[in-house]
């Protein structure tokens, strides 16, 4: 065999066993029934799990709310990210090494370090309430919003300042040398031409924010669970793994589809944009 | 009419434009020339407004542009880089700005029609950029330029991306639409040729100057100095004194009638390549060299000639006649002639 069948056959087989074989295990524990046993479930065929998650309201709802924080954090991370994307990509070059850096700063910390410091800043008496006299932010769907947006905003930036500086200068100032306003030239040119790059943010974004864990049960409230969390509750709390497994088969075809829906959009724009 | 007066531009340390004066008229084709970093490139975008001028007076027909942002200039660019809208169809394109001042959507489509026509891209509205050849993409940017109907068209080396034949066919259709649409036209370019063949006026920079503005046929016949003699054209450059008519190469030892003999004292006398003659019988100059080099080029002999004191003559000597004497060998003696007309005399 020759050295590129062997990366390929490499690769191949990473993917197999890291992603292929946790794949199916999953699909097995989900269609299992659940055992009083160790493990918990006796393999089988059962899809009681599998429509109980689509159609209880406790499961459902989690699945239901989770892409809608996943959606509204992935608008709010677009919103913050695409003035600091285009600030950084139109600033001097040797000040976009130092912006960039500066955004990806954060990632040297630890990220649970960082969620804590959030906690301090939100809490009863914390450090926003005495200096700003804000509200209490902490376990509140804001406090979700502000952990989720703050920790995905690079996952938006720098795909959009990869786009944005492929963009050429001139065609902003042609657009302007022609009579639109700056309003205009951002709606009808940059904007449009960024499109590829707001998608592949909002792509970003949206994963891992859907099955977000960490965040929503340190700074979320108490009422609105988050299929993440419902998950870990079923795998851990509860024992029962074919629910959680469950759980996790309907959470994987949210990621398909919608991310893969707006993958399609930009596979269908023309070919100079994509 | 354009009216520029004392503008300068300058960064940190560096002076881009150094109180340049300019005026172009009303349907004036005027051709900015230079050689790179001249400023002419900078002229041009703060006309548009994308530079801010340090200090200076920009009016367009009585109206002061310099206060104004780019999108409220009655001036459109053609770019460089054509700057065409990738994800826009040629017809969007030619309408965006159409768009902007608010014109009905039929009246926009009449208007992008005539514009493809103008520039002979019929049938080609549904097209994108990306489609388009190089030059038709350069028509396109001609077509969007020209749509909003502006009072003054800056055009930034437009021809530069383009092979020569289509080049030609370019730079005639620019003379005659700015014959039928009354416009005013600043042109970049570096293209002395160009400069020539296409500019009512010239005006040659350098430095963030313009070192001297005139009819083509001035620039060319009467340059104020050496750069602009030697920008604009080839020219032989011989150390000079003029001393009440007669004009002399001391170097040389010999004395040229000269038809402008110029100031008295010393000067420069230079001399165009294409005016000079190999053998030069019947005219008023004449002088003695020996061949260094020779390239025949079909219609005429490129020869260097070595003069008494060491400097070179480049001689075109046209073969009108054929090639009646044979292509002269090196090392060969020659006798370089020209006629008092040719002299040109500058200031050292």
């Amino acid at each position: 065999m020759n050295i590129r069948g062997a990366v390929i056959a490499l690769v191949a087989a990473w993917m197999l066993l890291l992603l292929g074989a946790p794949l199916a295990i999953i699909l097995a524990i989900g269609l299992a029934h659940s055992a009083d046993s160790v493990p918990p479930y006796s393999l089988g065929i059962n899809l009681d799990n599998l429509s109980t998650v689509a159609t209880d309201p406790y499961y459902r709802d989690a699945l239901l709310r989770s892409v809608r924080v996943a959606g509204i954090s992935s608008m709010l991370c677009l919103l913050a990210g695409f003035p600091m994307a285009l600030a950084i990509a139109r600033s001097r070059p040797r000040r976009q090494n130092a912006l960039l850096l500066a955004v990806m700063l954060p990632f040297w910390s630890g990220f649970l370090t960082r969620i804590n410091a959030w906690i301090g800043l939100m809490a009863e008496h914390g450090l926003l309430e005495r200096m700003l006299g804000l509200p209490r932010l902490l376990y509140t769907e804001t406090a979700l919003y502000i952990g989720i947006t703050y920790t995905y905003l690079p996952f938006m930036v720098l795909p959009l300042y990869a786009r944005l500086t492929r963009i050429d200068p001139a065609l902003a100032e042609a657009a302007a040398d022609l009579g639109a306003p700056p309003a205009i030239v951002f709606w009808r040119v940059t904007l449009p031409l960024a499109l590829p790059g707001v998608i592949a943010g909002l792509v970003l974004v949206f994963i891992p924010a859907v099955g977000e864990y960490v965040i929503p049960s340190l700074l979320g409230g108490p009422n609105a669970e988050l299929v993440g969390v419902v998950l870990w509750d079923e795998f851990s709390a509860n024992r029962d793994w074919p629910m959680a497994a469950a759980v996790a088969l309907w959470l994987l075809l949210v990621l398909i589809v919608i991310p893969g829906g707006l993958m399609r959009l930009v596979r269908r724009m023309p070919r100079t944009l994509a | 009419m354009l009216t520029i007066a004392g503008l300068s531009v300058r960064y940190n340390d560096t002076t881009a434009l150094n109180g340049l004066n300019l005026t172009v008229q009303r349907d004036e084709l005027f051709v900015l020339l230079g050689g790179s970093g001249s400023g002419k490139t900078t002229l041009l975008r703060a006309v548009a407004g994308f530079i801010k001028p340090t200090s200076g007076r920009i009016e367009l027909n009585g109206l002061d542009l310099a206060r104004l942002p780019p999108h409220r200039r009655p001036v459109n660019t053609m770019f460089q880089s054509y700057a065409l809208f990738p994800h826009m169809t040629v017809a969007a394109n030619i309408g965006f700005g159409l768009r902007r001042r608010g014109r009905s959507r039929a009246d926009i489509q009449d208007r992008v029609d005539a514009m493809l026509t103008l520039v002979r891209l019929q049938g080609y509205g549904g097209r994108r950029p990306a489609q388009l050849s190089g030059g038709q993409q350069q028509r396109v940017a001609l077509a969007r330029s020209l749509a909003p109907s502006p009072s003054l068209l800056l055009l930034d080396e437009p021809l530069s991306a383009l092979d020569e034949a289509l080049r030609r066919d370019t730079r005639a259709e620019l003379v005659r639409l700015r014959r039928s649409l009354g416009i005013s036209f600043i042109l970049v370019t570096h293209d002395q040729n160009e400069a020539l063949e296409m500019a009512d006026r010239i005006g040659i920079m350098r430095e963030g100057r313009i070192v001297q503005v005139g009819a083509p046929a001035t620039l060319y016949e009467q340059p104020v100095d050496r750069f602009v003699a030697e920008f604009l054209g080839a020219a032989n450059i011989l150390p000079c004194e003029t001393d009440g008519g007669t004009v002399s190469l001391p170097q040389l030892g010999a004395v040229v009638r000269a038809a402008r003999p110029g100031p008295r004292g010393p000067g420069l006398l230079a001399l165009r390549a294409e005016r000079l003659r190999l053998g030069g019988a019947g005219l008023e100059n004449r002088i003695d060299g020996h061949v260094t080099e020779t390239a025949y080029a079909g219609d005429m002999l490129l020869v260097a000639v070595q003069l008494a004191d060491g400097s070179v003559l480049r001689v075109k000597h046209p073969l009108t006649d054929g090639l009646t004497d044979g292509v002269p060998q090196p090392g060969a003696v020659v006798s370089v002639g020209w006629s008092a007309e040719a002299c040109i005399l500058l200031p050292r």
